[in-house]
């Protein structure tokens, strides 16, 4: 529903995100603005539809690549082990020693501000996750009999792997990936809160929250709204998850 | 006959599982005198294990009583309230579990763990307690007790946890052991290894002992009197002396057929054929009914309770003849008969 | 298995990754675009301090030189000095350190405390209404930024009710617990859903396991069934969910720290990127890297210590 709104976000508000409008600042909730404005006068409820979009969409492409690379890397270690799987279980050790957050802020400020350093910052740190969930659940697929029996018939390896495997192997890196699209808006919003995630003017929920902590005595829901916003998706995709989790479970 | 210590009278046990429920024991009744063992014998999932855990109260979750009598030395456990329930179990009533790894706690000392029941009921101090499991441990047959008192249980062998259960199982010196296959788990050599302890221990304590198991050889090792169970119902009780050799239930003769005899020639085994039926929704009629080779069309129709016969004996079956003639003609179960 | 056999051989397994962790953070700087000097000291830098950072850093050398140099230097501790306070980055970090540590130490003591009671509630009135609510809790809690949970909790308990104070680190063991409270609190409400799910499963099979029935078999209280045999084997299953969200924690301090104001390393790794000093940044990133991997080696010993099991896997 969320998602819905984000996409519909310029059908439903009539104020833009962006333009500055001082006279009107600090507004409290009325029907005009119904969640009032902030300091520059913008359009809170506005800002939280346009600031969905954004980091919506950097969650979800970062996580898909994640995604994607990390399972393709996992099926190589766990199908063929051997030099391939010393290399990549290094390389997902030495990463995942690494504190999440710690690692990805890092990355930021080295590639320095912008989008396209979240999105490498994010997809360095979160694929050894999937490598990670593949390799172990091809480990324990590999051996039971109908592989073996592929194997036995001489498929291709990429046609085991495609054809047979991944089918097997996929679900539990797909429940997980609904868990990990939460954490990477979390990762997000923390990254605009500290003021290195996407930069201004762009309506973004953690920038949004650093605003509005100067205000909390005063207008405490410009502080308090954006982090409602988060919890809301966090419990959506949670329970789609979940929903995600049972069908596949089931099948 | 000695005197009553135990007698289950028309228990019932239901066991509710994610949809169904599991009619698990139905109206089993019977009787065990003080210093007897009595074995109970079925297949898997026939309700004797529920039938034992019932008389403790031990019930898995989803598991309750839902009528009978538990009267254990003149007082019916099941109106007992949690209080007096905890006075009962390991006091007077010890249990012995299945499977030795998974009954005791991995991050525990085995000593520790014997010597709970004495700090609890006899009002032992923590070092009279570990006094008591080192002796407890020595009985058991345990080398180097005081040493093995620090072990956790995975390091120790399958028949020295299971020495350890049964030393928590007696450290308070119960009048009452219910053994839960207590050999199943374990490898043959040690299995007489446990059973011969179990026979020493009774002799020198006294305590009676319910033995389930689906090994008439065990039975007619250690037993006084069996109860045969299927389908969640008794379907033949009597001594053991009486019933092995003379069966009178036709399911009694299917699990003696079955049971691997060295001596004779004959060492192939006789299966019953068929499978038990669903304890969730039970046919009318006799339960052995569809696996039996003696049924008749009245074996359809009606209640079959355990009917008394001569000399305490009892048998659900109301074609006994048929059953005993067809044991008499077998050369192996005959042959004990004649004895 | 011996326990010091099995420590020695966990600590080899650990070489590997503290090797490779050393290895990211010394290709962090040759990620930098453009000359890594020139960044640092901004554009306005004279030509003598970039040739002196140079030198430094051996940047006109071969990779491997310059990695053996960083691996060396960083063997003896040394990671060079704070562009923005002119001293050892080394001296620096291992004071914020210490007020790290007790915050993470705070956070975990307060999330057992949170977490325990509720799992022991959830699982002893399975399906219950109690146990509906307890299981709600991550599906609300996970989605939390902690940034979020710290302005909420200085919005109430300090600034409506002025229970705690929100800013800052007063001096003395009973003004450290006090002022850590609220962050610490912010850093727990962040792991304890997680614990609280993890610790509520792994009662519900301790539960069902045989070995609670042997205990209640034996007639003692039903408190001492929970506490001697369900919650120990619970909890050291849960352990490992514990010491994998350490790095969660560590984490978190960045933010809570700075929404704090509390002087420890994740306020400083944040302030330092601010004031772009990038000794300072890849030194914490490597120290805050090995607390990762020190933690899970501990909670790995500690298992070991609670379930014997383990050793013999």
């Amino acid at each position: 529903m969320i998602i819905g709104l984000a996409l519909a976000a310029p059908l439903i508000t009539s104020y833009s995100p962006t333009v500055l409008n001082p006279s009107q600042g600090l507004l409290a909730p009325s029907l005009h603005h119904l969640l009032g404005t902030d300091e520059l006068g913008r359009d809170v409820w506005t800002r939280l539809l346009y600031g969905a979009r954004v980091d919506l969409e950097i969650a979800f492409l970062a996580v898909l690549a994640s995604f994607v690379f990390g399972t393709a890397v996992g099926c190589v270690a766990g199908f063929f082990g051997g030099w391939a799987d010393v290399v990549a279980m290094r390389a997902v050790d030495v990463i995942l020693a690494f504190p999440f957050f710690v690692l990805v802020i890092a990355l930021v400020f080295i590639l320095g501000p912008g989008t396209k350093s979240i999105y490498i910052a994010i997809i360095a740190t979160d694929w050894v996750s999937y490598t990670w969930i593949i390799r172990k659940e091809i480990l324990s697929t590999k051996r039971l009999e109908f592989i073996l029996a592929a194997s036995a018939l001489g498929y291709r390896p990429l046609r085991i792997i495609i054809r047979h495997l991944i089918p097997n192997v996929i679900t539990q890196a797909i429940v997980y990936s609904m868990s990990d699209i939460v954490f990477t808006i979390l990762t997000i919003v923390t990254l605009g809160f500290l003021g290195l995630g996407v930069p201004p003017p762009t309506p973004e929920w953690g920038s949004m929250m650093s605003d509005g902590q100067q205000f909390i005595t005063s207008h405490w829901q410009l502080a308090t709204v954006p982090g409602i916003a988060v919890v809301i998706i966090g419990i959506g995709l949670s329970l789609f998850g979940d929903g995600i989790a049972d069908r596949l479970r089931v099948e | 006959m000695t005197d009553l210590l135990l007698s289950v009278k028309n228990l019932r046990v239901e066991l509710a599982t994610h949809r169904e429920v599991v009619h698990a024991v139905e109206d089993v009744s019977f009787d065990l005198g003080a210093g007897q063992t009595l074995g109970i014998v079925g297949e898997s999932g026939c309700g004797k294990s529920m039938l034992l855990r019932a008389i403790l109260g031990l019930l898995p979750r989803g598991g309750r009583v839902t009528g009978g009598q538990v009267i254990f030395q003149g007082t019916d456990l099941l109106s007992l309230n949690n209080q007096q329930r905890r006075d009962v179990r390991g006091r007077s009533i010890g249990m012995i579990f299945q499977e030795p790894m998974t009954a005791l706690n991995p991050v525990m000392h085995v000593g520790d763990q014997i010597a709970e029941g004495p700090i609890a009921h006899l009002g032992y101090t923590k070092k009279a307690g570990r006094q008591r499991a080192v002796e407890l441990m020595q009985q058991v047959g345990i080398p180097d007790a005081r040493r093995r008192f620090r072990a956790y249980p995975s390091e120790l062998s399958g028949g020295m946890r299971q020495r350890v259960m049964i030393a928590i199982a007696l450290a308070c010196e119960p009048q009452l052991l219910l053994c839960d296959e207590p050999t199943t788990a374990l490898d043959v050599t040690i299995q007489d290894q446990i059973l011969k302890l179990l026979l020493h221990l009774q002799e020198s304590t006294g305590v009676s002992m319910i033995f389930v198991t689906h090994d008439l050889a065990v039975v007619s090792q250690m037993c006084q009197s069996l109860a045969v169970m299927y389908a969640a119902e008794l379907v033949e009780f009597g001594l053991v002396a009486s019933v092995l050799p003379d069966p009178t239930h036709p399911y009694t003769l299917g699990l003696l057929r079955a049971v691997p005899d060295f001596d004779k020639v004959k060492a192939m085994l006789d299966p019953i054929p068929g499978i038990p039926p669903s304890l969730v929704d039970p046919p009318e009629g006799c339960r052995f009914r569809p696996r039996c080779e003696f049924a008749q069309e009245d074996c359809a129709t009606g209640d079959f309770p355990l009917q008394f016969t001569e000399e305490g004996r009892a048998s659900s079956c109301i074609h006994q003849v048929l059953c005993r003639n067809a044991a008499h003609a077998d050369p192996v179960i005959g042959s004990r008969a004649a004895h | 298995m011996t326990r010091g056999m099995y420590i020695r051989r966990r600590l080899l397994l650990m070489l590997p990754t503290a090797f490779g962790v050393t290895l990211v953070t010394f290709l962090m700087i040759h990620l930098i675009p453009g000359d890594p000097a020139v960044t640092m000291l901004g554009v306005r830098a004279t030509p003598k301090a970039v040739a002196a950072l140079h030198r430094e850093w051996g940047l006109n050398k071969p990779l491997y030189e310059q990695y053996w140099l960083f691996l060396t230097r960083v063997v003896r501790g040394n990671f060079g000095v704070s562009l923005f306070y002119n001293s050892s980055a080394t001296g620096i970090i291992l004071s914020a350190s210490l007020v790290s540590l007790s915050l993470i130490v705070y956070a975990v003591v307060l999330s057992v405390v949170i977490a325990v009671p509720l799992a022991v509630l959830a699982a002893t009135h399975r399906n219950g209404i109690s146990d509906q609510a307890v299981r709600a809790i991550p599906l609300i809690g996970m989605g939390m930024p902690s940034a979020w949970i710290a302005i909420m909790l200085i919005l109430l308990m300090g600034l409506k009710f002025h229970l705690f104070p929100v800013a800052g680190l007063q001096p003395g063991v009973l003004g450290h617990l006090d002022s850590l409270f609220l962050p610490g609190l912010t850093l727990s409400l962040g792991i304890a859903p997680l614990l609280v799910r993890s610790l509520r499963s792994s009662l519900i099979d301790a539960f069902d396991a045989d070995y609670v029935t042997t205990a209640r078999s034996k007639g003692i209280h039903e408190y001492r069934v929970l506490i001697r045999h369900a919650i120990r084997n619970a909890l050291a299953s849960s352990l490992n969910i514990l010491g994998l969200q350490i790095a969660f924690l560590i984490s978190g301090t960045l933010v809570v720290e700075t929404v704090f104001a509390l002087p420890g390393v994740g306020a400083l790794m944040v302030n330092s990127i601010y004031r772009r000093d990038f000794p300072v940044v890849q030194g914490v990133t490597f120290v805050l890297a090995l607390a990762v991997i020190l933690t899970n080696l501990g909670t790995d010993v500690v298992h070991s210590l609670l379930d014997p099991r383990v050793r013999f896997e």
